[in-house]
């Protein structure tokens, strides 16, 4: 079943990099769900994808940049998206949700645009929005690599304070936790991750990678620790199990990486009902 | 200021967009006080607060907290707070009780210092002296409206503050629990010396555990010690709730008319 991993490259670079983002995605994804800013990773995806459109545009139009990545052009689109998003939420202090929306609905009306100007394009787009296993290459993987070792080092360097900004943001306030700083901080390594993530799951379902595992993960957990390993758990089984069937049933892996992560959510779910009827029957007994 | 003040209030104004919210407060704190700030609803004692907190900043005045401007204040481990909105937090939020108490050493321990084993013993210790350490490894979703605003103390007790803050903690609370939970914050300043200023609306119950009470409606109308406030009962001279709300009326009949 892993044979043909071990002996193509194109696969190694998939496999590596989707373990990668099943570390990293779920691990952000806990504190996104958390602070109930799920939609940001929806609206950071499509901006990304806005990026993508502008790099094959350029490709295509302006001679000489044949080799320019176009996942480089949609990290940046994507972190251009994460400061927007700040400073839409800050003009609208009363309606902070509309920055979704805006950033969204402005990066696919975007995305549509460049897409059309360059009268379609020769590139499969489609492994872009759904995925390719066949798409990565090894300098996406270094890229991801690199992105993946930064943000841990972020997360652990400050881990109690994005627990506390995320639990009670008042009293990080006044414990004396540089709040806007790090919540920019924080949304720049959603941007980045998402952009990165895009080639194995697809922008349109990179940000069911960062909340289903996350989601699966509360219906079990007592701790904000227990939380995050099992997420990253669920997270690599999704991704290693969606993307050895994506590659046998010969289909984008983003599908079968969703559908892998909503299984397990089904089964939680399951799980936790049936615990509490055990105890319930227990405590009758 | 003496040294023995911990918060000291002058002449401090706060306007929100159009509106007073707070005017020409003058109040102290000292040292080991247990002071009740009680006032009608929109009379300015949250705001009050917040401006101690340098949440936010005096329109007119000047704030010092343990013998420093607040803008220049940065000892937060000296201060525990616990908001009123700690009583509507996510209750689906995924940590356990001791996870939530060890966050209490966030200013204590300051940016790029890990949380240790040791302080895993400070937070069981915390639990201990609010009568909670049996539930250190629940869920915080678990725990009843009391029990939450125990752990919450225990929160702000593990960094050892001098100072703590509470906006009216007991909401949603049922009797017997404030009860207790006066007690036990009646016990914590008289055991540690630590210094309280609590909101609240609880004025029958609260006398009989604060060493110091303040009325405040938009400026403070009265503040002195519980035996003093309730002799202004006797005398049925008490800056009551109804006096107080007149007085509001009447405070914003002249700015609407003025």
């Amino acid at each position: 079943m892993f044979e043909a991993f071990f002996r193509y490259d194109f696969l190694q670079n998939a496999a590596m990099t989707g373990i990668l983002i099943g570390l990293v995605a779920p691990l952000l994804g806990v504190f996104i769900v958390v602070r109930r800013l799920s939609l940001i990773a929806d609206a950071l995806s499509h901006i990304t994808l806005t990026g993508i459109a502008a790099s094959l545009l350029l490709e295509k139009k302006v001679s000489g940049i044949n080799d320019l990545n176009p996942v480089f052009l949609g990290m940046a689109f994507s972190v251009l998206g994460a400061v927007l998003i700040e400073w839409i939420r800050k003009l609208y202090k009363n309606y902070e949700e509309l920055a979704i929306p805006i950033i969204l609905s402005g990066g696919i009306g975007l995305g549509v645009l460049l897409i059309s100007l360059a009268d379609g394009f020769n590139t499969d787009l489609f492994s872009y929005l759904f995925g390719s296993v066949a798409a990565v290459s090894r300098s996406n993987m270094w890229t991801v690599l690199f992105i993946t070792c930064i943000v841990i080092i972020i997360v652990f360097l400050f881990y109690k304070e994005l627990f506390v900004l995320s639990f009670d943001e008042e009293h990080a306030t006044v414990s004396g936790v540089k709040g806007k700083w790090i919540h920019l901080l924080f949304i720049l390594m959603v941007a980045l991750v998402i952009a990165s993530s895009m080639q194995v799951v697809g922008i349109l379902l990179v940000s069911a990678l960062m909340t289903l595992p996350v989601a699966s993960a509360l219906r079990i957990t007592k701790s904000f620790k227990q939380t995050i390993v099992l997420s990253v758990l669920f997270g690599e089984i999704s991704v290693i199990v969606g993307l050895v069937s994506a590659y046998h049933l010969g289909v984008p892996p983003g599908g079968t990486i969703v559908m892998i992560a909503i299984l397990i959510l089904i089964l939680t779910t399951a799980l936790k009902k049936v615990s509490i009827q055990f105890f319930w029957t227990k405590r009758r007994a | 200021m003496s040294d023995c003040k911990i918060v000291e209030v002058k002449n401090v104004s706060f306007k929100y967009e159009k509106e007073w919210a707070v005017e020409h407060v003058n109040f102290s704190l000292d040292k080991g006080q247990f002071v009740a700030l009680i006032g009608p609803n929109g009379s300015g004692k949250s705001t009050l607060v917040k401006l101690i907190l340098g949440l936010i900043k005096p329109t007119v005045g000047s704030i010092q907290v343990f013998n420093e401007l607040i803008k220049r204040f940065n000892n937060w481990q000296e201060i525990g707070y616990i908001s009123q909105k700690s009583n509507s937090f996510n209750a689906g939020f995924p940590a356990s009780v001791l996870e939530v108490v060890k966050s209490g050493l966030v200013s204590r321990l300051g940016m790029f210092r890990f949380l240790k084993r040791e302080h895993t013993q400070k937070a069981l210790e915390a639990l201990k002296v609010v009568e909670m350490e049996e539930f250190a490894r629940s869920s915080i979703g678990e725990l009843s409206g009391g029990q939450l605003q125990r752990v919450f103390i225990a929160r702000a007790l593990i960094s050892a503050p001098s100072l703590l803050i509470l906006d009216e903690p007991t909401v949603g609370i049922d009797a017997k629990h404030v009860t207790d939970f006066y007690d036990l914050l009646g016990r914590l300043n008289k055991k540690t010396g630590i210094t309280l200023l609590m909101i609240t609306h609880d004025i029958d119950t609260i006398t009989k555990h604060a060493t110091h009470i303040a009325c405040m409606n938009k400026t403070i109308s009265f503040h002195g010690t519980s035996d003093e406030y309730n002799q202004y009962n006797e005398q049925d001279l008490k800056p009551s709730y109804e006096h107080m709300d007149q007085q509001l009326i009447r405070n914003n009949y002249v700015e609407v008319t003025s």
